[in-house]
């Protein structure tokens, strides 16, 4: 294991950002922090890096006990939200930071940066000041500055949050195919599953302090720990006392099925290729997602009586019975 | 405002122009004038007095004394006020603020008071120790310092602010140490801030007058300041020796102004 946090607790005041957290996050894998805002990620994140100081528990990094460490001794590479990006020097000053400060010989570090930032592909870039980049030549050149001192681990948080749709769409593929080359451990801090659940080997999610869930992306969205989890990576519906996703709640024209749940048909949504279909069952409002094909060999409308059970091995959760509050997976991050 | 078109930009404009022209402009260009009105004699006469040299000089060693002590130390209360948050943090922001709010010669009194050579409150002691402060040059120096205290916490403030901690937070995972840090990443991104605060206390160390004849006593070619020659000279009815002196230090501080404007960057690298 690479990173071993144990029974890591912080507080700000009042508010508990972190409590009794134990995480191992392995070797030479990507990981993801998937959770919503103020859930402790970030705090978690930081407290690895030593930039927050744990109230309690220990921080092991490589097998040796970082704690008490200072950041600047700890060998992670670390990539902020907003860049962080030295204004005042030009890309290749930025990412030869590390290396200076260091002492290395000049001929080295020209050689390096040089490197680096041929794998960023910001080669044409080194002479201009941060100022003069686009948000993500400006997150590439601070990973490129993360990575020349050769950390053990990469620690990014929210690295794509502040980018616009597209670029964080291609930045976090070219991470993906990056961490394949680098193959240093890397810690990432995501709000967003769809992004976690493309980019990462493994998820840990947590949610108000507490890991809800650690596994890999086919682990959390097959097997879901519990309501929260199975919430979070996507949209659910309810049927019955179960929490399913909308696409595996089958739907068939009339009411002779004794295991499915009688109702009728109360809304259909069209959204591209997608139909999403809302049964009535009485106390209950189901949707069902199908693609449009479906929907048309199905043959149903609004009014039409139908059944709807959830397809044979697709994974439920019970509902909750107190009831907690339905918390979205489209939250904004706050910072 | 400002952004209107037609008649009322115009006699905003124009307002301006007036009331800075009025209050400013004319009357420093008269001191000027004045200066000149008989060629070069007046600046002559100046400079090859002894006394008024000697008193330009010391004026010229307190001035790079206080700013000097303003800067190291305005820079260090600015860190501490906007980095750390402490008990009695707000408390300290508002005495910032009490030399530019008290009269000038209020601090001379005060100062006497705590190191006055005979009955101060710590100027017995220091006097024994062969350190005299009121009446000589460090307390000259000292009067002047808390005088442009504000100016460069002022000026650096907003900047430290502005720029946050996350590009020193960078600069430490990436393993510099705080002095590191320091040095290469908070000093540039302050720069323009500390210069201006700078150029600006310099200016107002020159000038400071209330404060300085308190504590100075105002010793011919010892410890009379340029300042207290203007006053002495015009209060002796020698008025062309005055303007030349006021024309003296008006230029030094205007220049010091104009010098950073000049090269101060039109757009700041954000």
């Amino acid at each position: 294991m690479s990173i071993e946090v144990t029974g890591v607790s912080k507080r700000f005041g009042d508010f508990v950002a972190l409590e009794d957290v134990s995480v191992s996050i392995p070797s030479g894998r990507l990981t993801a922090l998937l959770g919503p805002s103020g859930g402790g990620k970030s705090t978690l994140l930081r407290i690895i890096a030593g930039l927050e100081r744990a109230d309690a528990g220990t921080v092991g990094i490589e097998g040796l006990d970082a704690t008490g460490l200072p950041a600047r001794k700890r060998g992670v590479g670390f990539v902020f939200q907003h860049y962080a990006a030295f204004k005042h020097l030009t890309v290749r000053r930025n990412v030869a930071f590390g290396l200076e400060i260091r002492k290395r010989p000049k001929e080295e570090i020209r050689r390096r940066v040089d490197e680096l930032l041929a794998l960023v592909h910001l080669e044409q870039f080194a002479d201009r000041l941060p100022a003069q980049l686009s948000g993500g030549q400006r997150q590439r050149m601070a990973l490129a500055r993360a990575l020349a001192v050769e950390p053990k681990v990469l620690l990014l948080d929210e690295p794509f949050g502040a980018l616009d749709a597209k670029v964080r769409k291609e930045l976090r593929e070219w991470l993906r195919r990056l961490h394949d080359e680098v193959h240093v451990t890397t810690v990432f801090v995501t709000h967003d599953q769809e992004e976690a659940l493309e980019v990462a080997d493994e998820i840990v999610v947590i949610n108000d302090g507490r890991v809800e869930q650690i596994g890999t992306p086919d682990e959390l969205y097959d097997s879901p720990a519990n309501d929260f989890v199975m919430r979070f990576l996507g949209p659910v519906t309810q049927l019955g006392s179960q929490l399913v996703r909308p696409h595996d709640v089958a739907v068939a024209v009339g009411a002779d099925d004794p295991d499915a749940v009688a109702g009728r048909v109360a809304r259909v949504v069209r959204v591209g290729f997608e139909v999403r279909v809302e049964v009535s069952t009485g106390e209950q409002l189901v949707l069902a997602t199908m693609t449009r094909t479906e929907f048309l060999r199905l043959g149903v409308d609004v009014g039409t009586t139908v059944s709807v059970r959830v397809v044979p091995g697709a994974p439920v959760v019970p509902v909750v019975p107190d009831g907690s509050p339905v918390r979205s997976g489209l939250e904004v991050h706050a910072g | 405002m400002g952004r209107g078109r037609g008649p009322g930009r115009w006699a905003a404009r124009a307002v301006v122009t007036a009331y800075l022209v009025l209050l400013v402009a004319w009357p420093l260009w008269l001191v000027a004038q004045h200066t000149f009105a008989d060629g070069l004699d007046q600046l002559r006469g100046i400079v090859d007095d002894p006394d008024v040299a000697h008193a330009l000089r010391l004026t010229v060693v307190v001035a790079i004394l206080s700013v000097v002590l303003n800067t190291v130390f305005g820079v260090g209360i600015s860190l501490l006020i906007v980095r750390y948050r402490f008990p009695g943090r707000r408390l300290l922001n508002a005495l910032l603020d009490v030399p530019l709010s008290v009269s000038p010669i209020v601090v001379g009194l005060a100062l006497v008071l705590v190191y006055g050579g005979r009955s101060g409150w710590f100027g017995p002691a220091l006097e024994d120790a062969g350190l005299q402060v009121v009446f000589a040059t460090p307390g000259i120096v000292l009067a002047t310092t808390f005088v442009a205290l504000p100016l460069v916490i002022r000026e650096v403030v907003p900047v430290l602010e502005e720029i946050g901690t996350e590009q020193e937070q960078a600069a430490q995972s990436l393993g510099a140490t705080a002095g590191q840090t320091f040095r290469r990443i908070t000093l540039p991104a302050i720069k323009w801030g500390v210069t201006y605060g700078v150029v600006l206390s310099l200016a107002r160390s020159l000038g400071e007058f209330g404060a300085v004849k308190v504590v100075s006593g105002n010793v011919l070619g010892e410890t009379r300041t340029a300042t207290l020659v203007v006053e002495e000279k015009y209060l002796n009815f020698d008025q062309g020796g005055a303007y030349a002196t006021a024309f003296l230090l008006a230029l030094v501080a205007v220049a010091c102004i104009v010098v950073v404007s000049i090269i101060r960057p039109k757009e700041e690298p954000r």
